[in-house]
Formats: structure tokens, sequence, C-alpha cells
């Protein structure tokens, strides 16, 4: 059984709606599927506007999708009630892009990490220290620095502390929403290297929202690529960059510049109606769906 | 200076002035841009590379100000310039490309009046006129249906046709020097690509030399010639963009190009230890040596000199001191970029 199932998911958000006028209904997440197994690492990736973010916080209820299921286990979360969900979400956490604006810079990193402990009434106050010092260490912080503010932080520190916190639970899956783009590239390295490590120790299942491919290329296991909210092709991330099949992913696969500056890569640009968007997914090999 | 050098940046300095003091944001930085070229100054947040851009230009604001060195542009010293010939230099012989077009661009006013404004100020056409050519030049950055799109105003673009704007609007009045800041870090990868591609096309229908400011060494592959990397407020190396990318000398550059993602899957990156040093607190010597892998002892008595280490390559690094009696192994440039040789 796969560790998360998502089936015909659909998110979708009304448009030019008023107060006299329903608007017109757009499908921000159309009828997308796939499952994440036990300790992989899987790759949604896609544009601004594809509908990869959306499709990643449906998935934990921190918006409600329109129709659709979302197993997690076995189970469907979507039914779940409020205390069933909040249970539930000990065992799924997100880590944001921006650690500037996603952690609260009135607390002290110690609370922040602390605070969904808190929230899920575990330990003792003693216990609840003791565990967050462990998790500073587990992501590469100093417990010296336990008391200072985010401000007090490289970006680079924050995104640990972010990843601290959503480890607080000892959850099995954690969605990482463009966890490194906000961050220099010096710094990235080290995050992508803690990632990959913890990953290992705590045997973690991972859902990786990217548009950074040469990351997604590194690091994800099977790799689905939303194009205007539908997955249009999902592989094994070897297979979907050695031969990617859908003309939006050989698009997007041509755009990324080469380090070679000898080898300038011919660029394939998506011409308008090569995109037939009534396609359905099918296997044109094992384990590898294209919508074409 | 050679005949072919366009610009010329001597020994730019430019500080900050805070109550602890002038900080240095820019230190010292030298380089030339030839006729036709496309200088990549690459760097991280904080490196001095966008206050670079902003000084040539002379656009530094208080508390920031230029407090050495010499800027020559066709033979003539900027910094020697009246404001009113400053402003008949901006736009006119050197112009700008932000990275954020959507903050760049008016929000009241068409884009065909944001582009003919540029037209009018330098007195290269009436404002009758200047619609006409407002229209010519969205054609030729590549925005179909000029005609009716001149009358569009910023937040009816999208993103890569408001940069498609900007372009033309730095393109207005025919400079010979264009400094693109960051031109598609806001950018799609498919929208960035195309935007490459149309600044390329425009260096050559143009005939424009480009500074070109990123943090992205891949699109310093596929645009640059030469390559100038900024930490710290100072050029740490320099060279042709084939040296800096396949054999890089400073050990920067090098961490730099191992923290890219690549190679075999789920390898661990060879990531740079530490983070990017503050302006106001830098270590003593080489402000790189706490991250260094490479430091020995002469990295925190002094900053070190260029040092030449190929043609037209040189570092800021003592591995490279010719009279250093340390022998060190220089790592092989393909356990550098095992990255690329897979692609």
């Amino acid at each position: 059984m796969p560790l998360v199932e998502v089936s015909h998911l659909v998110k979708e958000f009304a448009r030019n709606a008023g107060l006299f006028r329903s608007g017109t209904r757009v499908a921000a997440v159309d009828d997308v599927s796939f499952t994440v197994e036990e300790g992989e690492t899987f790759g949604l990736v896609g544009e601004s506007g594809s509908g990869k973010t959306t499709t990643g916080r449906c998935m934990l209820r921190l918006i409600e999708p329109t129709s659709g299921e979302v197993r997690f286990r076995g189970e469907n979360v979507l039914a779940f009630s409020r205390t069933r969900m909040r249970e539930a979400r000990r065992d799924m956490q997100i880590v944001f892009q921006d650690p500037y604006s996603s952690l609260n810079p009135r607390m002290r990193a110690a609370a922040i990490v602390e605070e969904p402990l808190v929230i899920h009434k575990l330990g003792t106050r003693a216990a609840r220290r003791e565990r967050v010092a462990e998790l500073f260490g587990l992501v590469g912080l100093d417990p010296a620095h336990l008391d200072r503010y985010p401000r007090e932080f490289s970006g680079g520190q924050r995104q640990r502390i972010g990843l601290a916190r959503a480890l607080a639970l000892n959850p099995s899956f954690l969605i990482l929403d463009e966890p490194v783009s906000a961050l220099d590239v010096s710094v990235q390295a080290q995050v992508i290297n803690l990632l990959m490590d913890l990953q290992q120790r705590l045997k973690l299942t991972y859902l990786l929202i990217a548009h950074d491919l040469r990351l997604v290329e590194h690091i994800c296991t099977r790799v689905a690529v939303m194009y205007l909210g539908k997955i249009v092709e999902l592989a094994p991330a070897s297979v979907l960059f050695a031969s990617p099949q859908h003309p939006y992913t050989r698009a997007l696969l041509s755009a990324i510049p080469v380090l070679d500056p000898g080898a300038r890569r011919q660029r394939i640009v998506l011409e308008a109606g090569s995109v037939n968007r009534e396609a359905a997914l099918r296997e044109i090999a094992r384990g590898h769906w294209a919508a074409v | 200076m050679p005949d072919n050098v366009l610009l010329s940046v001597e020994n730019l300095t430019t500080v900050f002035d805070t109550s602890r003091g002038p900080l240095p944001a820019v230190s010292d930085v030298s380089f030339e841009i030839r006729t036709g070229e496309t200088l990549g100054l690459v760097g991280e947040s904080g490196s001095g590379k966008s206050v670079t851009a902003l000084s040539i230009l002379r656009l530094v604001q208080p508390p920031g100000r230029i407090a050495g060195g010499a800027l020559r542009f066709k033979g003539r010293d900027l910094l020697s310039l009246g404001e009113r010939e400053m402003r008949e230099v901006r736009g006119a012989d050197i112009s700008l490309i932000f990275q954020e077009p959507m903050t760049a661009l008016n929000p009241v006013f068409t884009v065909g009046d944001q582009i003919g404004e540029a037209l009018v100020v330098h007195d290269r056409a009436t404002r009758r006129e200047a619609k006409g050519k407002a229209v010519e030049l969205l054609r030729a950055v590549g925005i179909p249906n000029p005609e009716s799109r001149v009358n569009d105003y910023p937040h009816q673009l999208s993103g890569g046709m408001r940069q498609r704007v900007m372009i033309a609007i730095a393109l207005a009045c025919r400079p010979s020097l264009v400094i693109a800041d960051e031109p598609t870090t806001a950018l799609d990868v498919t929208i960035q690509a195309q935007i490459l591609d149309l600044l390329r096309d425009m260096k050559s229908a143009f005939n424009l030399s480009l500074l070109l400011i990123t943090h992205d060494l891949g699109i310093i592959a596929e645009v640059a010639d030469r390559v100038a990397v900024m930490y710290a407020g100072r050029i740490v190396e320099t060279g042709p963009v084939a040296e800096i990318l396949n054999n890089p000398a400073h050990p920067y550059t090098r961490g730099l190009l191992a923290s890219i993602p690549g190679g075999t899957p789920g390898r661990r990156l060879r990531a740079i230890e530490g983070s990017v040093p503050l302006i106001g607190a830098l270590p003593p010597g080489c402000a790189f040596n706490p991250r260094c892998p490479d430091r020995f002892d002469p990295c925190t008595s002094a900053p070190p000199p260029d040092y030449p280490v190929g043609p037209g390559q040189t570092a800021k690094c003592y591995l490279h001191d010719p009279a250093s009696t340390i022998v060190r192994l220089k790592p092989e440039p393909s356990s550098l970029r095992e990255s690329d040789a897979a692609r």
C-alpha cells in the first residue's frame, strides 16, 4: 500500500465573483492523481500557476479541496473530523519556502520549535525543552542559540528552524514546498544535504514541490510534471529526464541552462496548440505515464 | 586604454555611512567591458554586485556613496560629470534592466507612454512620433500585436511580457551598454530561456555591450563571454567563461560550482560551509577564509591581491601566489563538475 494516495483531486477557485455574481469557476488543480510510496522522494514540478503548491496544501487540508480523495495509510483524510485531522497532522508536516516570513518574528527559536509539542500537549516542560535541544542538534543548529529570535539567524539557519519544527512530532511524511529557493546558492547545498541525511536517519517520505529541475533530478525517485492544473507526465526521475514524452516536459527540460558554455542547448519552444488538453494520462512504459 | 574598451571601472569603492563608520559594500573593484562583449557579474546576496551596477550609473542613494575609484566610459570620467550630463548618459548611453518588472514599471501609464518617455526625454522623438517608435520597439522585443499592446497597462501583461517591455525601454535610445540586474530571477524557467535568447538577439541586433548581474552560474554559461565573481564586496576571480566554469581557480568559485545539484543522483553535494558574512563583520584577511577548505597561514593576514592563473584569468587567492612555498594539489576539474559530464 502506498503511504499517500491522491485520487481525482480537484480544487476550484471562483474568478470574478462579486456580491451579486457567482463568477466563473477555475480549476487550479484539475483531476490530479498520484501515489507516494514509503521512503521515496516524490517530486511535483511545474511553473507558477501550474497548481503544484495548491495540490500540496490540499493534501494537508491547509486548503480544502473541492473534490477527490487523499488517502494516508489507507484512510481518506478529507473525511476526517477536525480533531481527527489534527491527530493526522502529527504524521504529515510541511516546510515552507520562505524562512523569512514563515517564522513568527516575536517568538524565540526554541518556542517556535516547541510549539507543535505544546499544541499536541506532549511531554512535560522539561521533556519538551530536551526534545527541542535534540531537534536543534538534528538539523545542525547550535543549541547555544535556542533563545535567539529568527532575525538573528541567517536564511539557511532559519530554514533549519522550520525543519526542526516540522520534525518535532516525529512525522513520517513531509511536504517540502520550495525548501531552498529563497536561499543563497552556497547555502542551498547545505540544506539539500541535510534533507537527504534526515530522510535516511528518520526514514522520512518526502513530497518535494519545486521549480528547480536540477534539484529535482538530484534527489527525487519519481517526478510528476504539472501544467495548468493537470499532471501531464509522471515517471521515475531517471526516465523522465532521459526521455521526456510530453511536449511541455520537453520544453521545460530544454529551458534549463546548461553549465557548459560550449554546449548551448537547442531550445524546444512549446508551440500553441501542441498540447492536447483533453488527452488522458496513459502508461506508455512501465511506471511512465504521459498525457499524449 | 585599448580602443575597444567601452567601460573601465578602476578601483571602485562604494561605502554606506553608518553610526559605526563607513561600511564598504564594494571594495577596490576593477574590470573592463569591451565593445560587443557580455560580462557576467556573479555573486550571492550582499556580495556588492547590484551596488556595483548602481555605482556605474551613479544611482547610489545616501547613506551610500562612491568613496573612491574611477569610471571611464568611452574615455570620459563619469565621476567628474555634472548631474545634468550624467542624466544624459543614463538611458541614452547606459541603460538598466531591473529584476522585478512589475515594480520597475509605472502602473498608471501605458507601456507606450513609458517607452515614449525615454525617447522624448532624450530628444530621440517628438511626442507625436513616440508612439510609432514604441510600436517598433515592442515588435523588436517579440511582443505580438504591438499596435494594440502599446496601449496596455503593465498589469495587463504577463511577467515575461513585462520584462520584454523593460528591455524595449532600455533599448529605446540605442545605448551602447545595457546593465541587466537579475533580469530573469522573477520568471519561470521557460520564460527565462526566452528572455535570455532575446537579450542575445538584441545584443547583436543593436551592437550592445552587456553587463549581466546574476547569482545563477547556469545563466552565466548561457550568455556571458567573460565572468567576474564577487564575494563580500570584492571581485575574487575573473576570466573567460569557459575557464571560470571548467578551471575555476578560487575556492569560492569552485564551491559555488560544486553546490549546484548534479552528478550521481542522491550523492551528497560538496557544499560550502557557513554563510555569507555581513559587510560590517568581515573576517581579517581574505573574507572567504572562514569558509574555505584550502585555508592556510597567509589567508588571515591580509586580503590577497590578484594573482594571474591563466590567460585573462586572475584570482585573489594565496594558493596562486608564485612565491608561496606550500605545494598544493589542485583538484581535477572533472571531479568538480561530474554534474555535467552526465548531461
